[in-house]
């Protein structure tokens, strides 16, 4: 077993190296323009981008032609949402999204209010769902597009995307979702879901870094997006710019491999998972899980540790990497706004540790991460004057704090 | 980000975890931060009434590793310091000594605003007017 071990599966996974054995002659000597199309070399290249962008449409169910690169799922969203609101802005001026939403959609969302646009931004439960009633009655005949992202990155919930779908498209509206931290997890399928345009990311899925996909549909309805970069007209005009071939590989490759070891891997993930979380949440005295245990993605778990702040408790357990929805790195000191949006109070907010397992997490890794877990958070409490006041059933909400 | 050695130190090997009874005269507490900003730190001085020498010096903090080692290093610092030489312990000091980043010189504030509280505390037992503290916020 390797220290330190990695845990932090939603903030990148690491390459497969069947993926990188996929991309690596695309570096060397399959290095070709895939839009020369003139000599072997581009035609090459093009070969190899049309294999991926079947591989890619297959693990959600879609046609190839309704793929379009990018370089990530950050750009894929950003050409989404904006693409729609300019190509559709005769139809209406109003978006409607989530709060609980990535940065990705969120800040692409005051963008277009800065513009003008009008955007409503959907509370969730204390489980990170979305109430459907509320979606429901936040549609309006000026409303273009509902963005609402199928699993959260922090906590893992994942919305009643068919559900959802049927109530927007139902109203005309075009449905897209951020499936970011969800494909190749769990099955995402663009006909069953009712999804319009999806965005998606290859360093997710044990592809590489910069590069992503969006999926726009092309019938029932056919959708258009306005392109936001200027340049050659690659990928139907909707994304300019010289293919990334290797990563566009790469990307395809993760996907297959994705698709054909989802129903094992989501299963002994899952199992992995109950175990840290049990384990961790039942020996451990105040901790609270965060977010929807039922509908959640099956490597996720993310715990408050009461009276232990996050950033703290990672430097006690750096042997293993995390991530924490406490922000005392951060100018404003304000806690994740996800869990802030699920009703979790900013204490607890500090107090949270996110667990994200994958395709490499082994057994041993968790049965070393539980312990170790269990004698940092003991030893914080015994510094903690928190603890301390807990123990002595101090009433916090009674304490005059001078917060700073 | 990484922490410097000094925090690393302070943090595995905090020096004087504790608690001083808060009710001796002899002791001033100062309880500075709120548990929703993710910091908060108690800081306990035991005061020799003859000499006005720090005898005794306690903390507990919820927070960071810089926090935590900023109060740790205090504690350090006050003991055997006169009430008057610990007024001077300015926050400045504490980011030198750790090599804090600009990010974490919320925590050696706290430290700071944690041992005048403390020293308050101990003025009003002992019948003194509270000093009147700067506001570094
Ligand atoms: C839910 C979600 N959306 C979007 C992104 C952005 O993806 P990328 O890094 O490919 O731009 C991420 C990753 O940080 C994410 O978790």
């Amino acid at each position: 077993m390797k220290i330190p071990i990695y845990l932090d599966n939603n903030a990148t996974t690491p390459l497969d190296p069947r993926v990188l054995e996929a991309m690596i002659p695309y570096f060397t000597e399959k290095f070709g323009n895939a839009a020369s199309r003139n000599h072997s070399f581009g035609w090459e290249a093009e070969e190899a981008v049309d294999y991926a962008r079947e591989q890619v449409a297959k693990l959600i169910n879609a046609n190839e032609k309704e793929i379009v690169f990018t370089s990530g799922a950050t750009e894929a969203i950003n050409l989404a949402i904006k693409g729609v609101a300019e190509m559709y802005e005769k139809k209406g001026d109003h978006i409607i999204t989530v709060v609980t939403e990535h940065k990705a959609v969120l800040d692409s969302c005051k963008h277009l209010e800065r513009l003008g646009k009008k955007v409503t931004y959907l509370p969730v439960n204390k489980e990170g769902l979305i109430d459907l009633n509320q979606l429901a009655d936040a549609i309006t005949d000026k409303t273009i597009l509902v963005s609402v992202m199928y699993a959260n990155n922090e906590i893992g919930t994942i919305q009643n995307i068919r559900e959802i779908s049927k109530i927007v498209r139902s109203r005309g509206v075009l449905f897209m979702t951020d499936a970011t931290q969800a494909v190749g997890k769990i099955p995402v399928d663009v006909e069953a879901d009712g999804i319009d345009l999806l965005a998606m990311s290859g360093h997710k899925i044990y592809g590489p870094k910069g590069v992503g996909a969006l999926y726009v549909r092309r019938k029932n309805p056919r959708v258009k997006v306005t392109a936001q970069m200027d340049g050659g007209g690659h990928e139907r005009g909707m994304r300019s710019g010289t293919l990334n071939v290797p990563g566009i590989v790469g990307l395809g490759k993760a996907c297959e491999i994705a698709q054909q070891e989802m129903p094992t891997e989501s299963v002994r993930l899952a199992k992995l998972r109950d175990k840290l979380e049990h384990a961790l949440t039942t020996t451990i005295e105040e901790t609270y899980v965060n977010g929807s245990r039922e509908h959640r993605l099956p490597h996720v778990s993310n715990i408050s540790f009461n009276f232990v702040e996050g950033e703290g408790l990672m430097m006690g357990i750096k042997n293993i990497a995390v991530s924490s929805g406490s922000a005392c790195t951060s100018a404003s000191l304000e806690p994740s706004y996800v869990l802030k949006a699920l009703g979790v109070n900013d204490e607890l907010a500090h107090s949270s540790i996110r667990f994200g397992l994958g395709r490499f997490t082994t057994e041993e890794e968790i049965d070393y991460t539980i312990p170790y877990v269990q004698q940092a958070v003991a030893r914080l409490r015994e510094v903690s004057p928190l603890w301390e006041m807990f123990k002595e059933g101090v009433d916090f909400s009674k304490v005059e704090w001078k917060a700073h | 980000m990484a922490y410097s050695d000094k925090v690393i130190d302070h943090y595995n090997n905090p020096r004087n975890v504790g608690t001083l009874d808060k009710n001796k005269k002899e002791v001033g507490t100062g309880l500075v931060g709120a548990p929703e900003c993710g910091d908060v730190m108690r800081l306990q001085i035991e005061v020799d009434p003859e000499t006005k020498t720090i005898i005794d010096a306690k903390f507990k903090t919820y927070g960071c590793g810089s926090a935590i080692a900023s109060s740790s290093l205090a504690t350090e610092w006050l003991k055997g310091k006169t009430i008057d030489e610990a007024l001077k312990i300015d926050n400045m000091d504490i980011v030198e000594e750790l090599s804090l980043p600009p990010v974490k010189i919320h925590c050696s504030v706290l430290a700071e605003d944690a041992i005048k509280a403390a020293i308050n505390d101990w003025r009003i037992k002992n019948g003194l007017e509270p000093l009147k503290l700067e506001d570094h916020h």
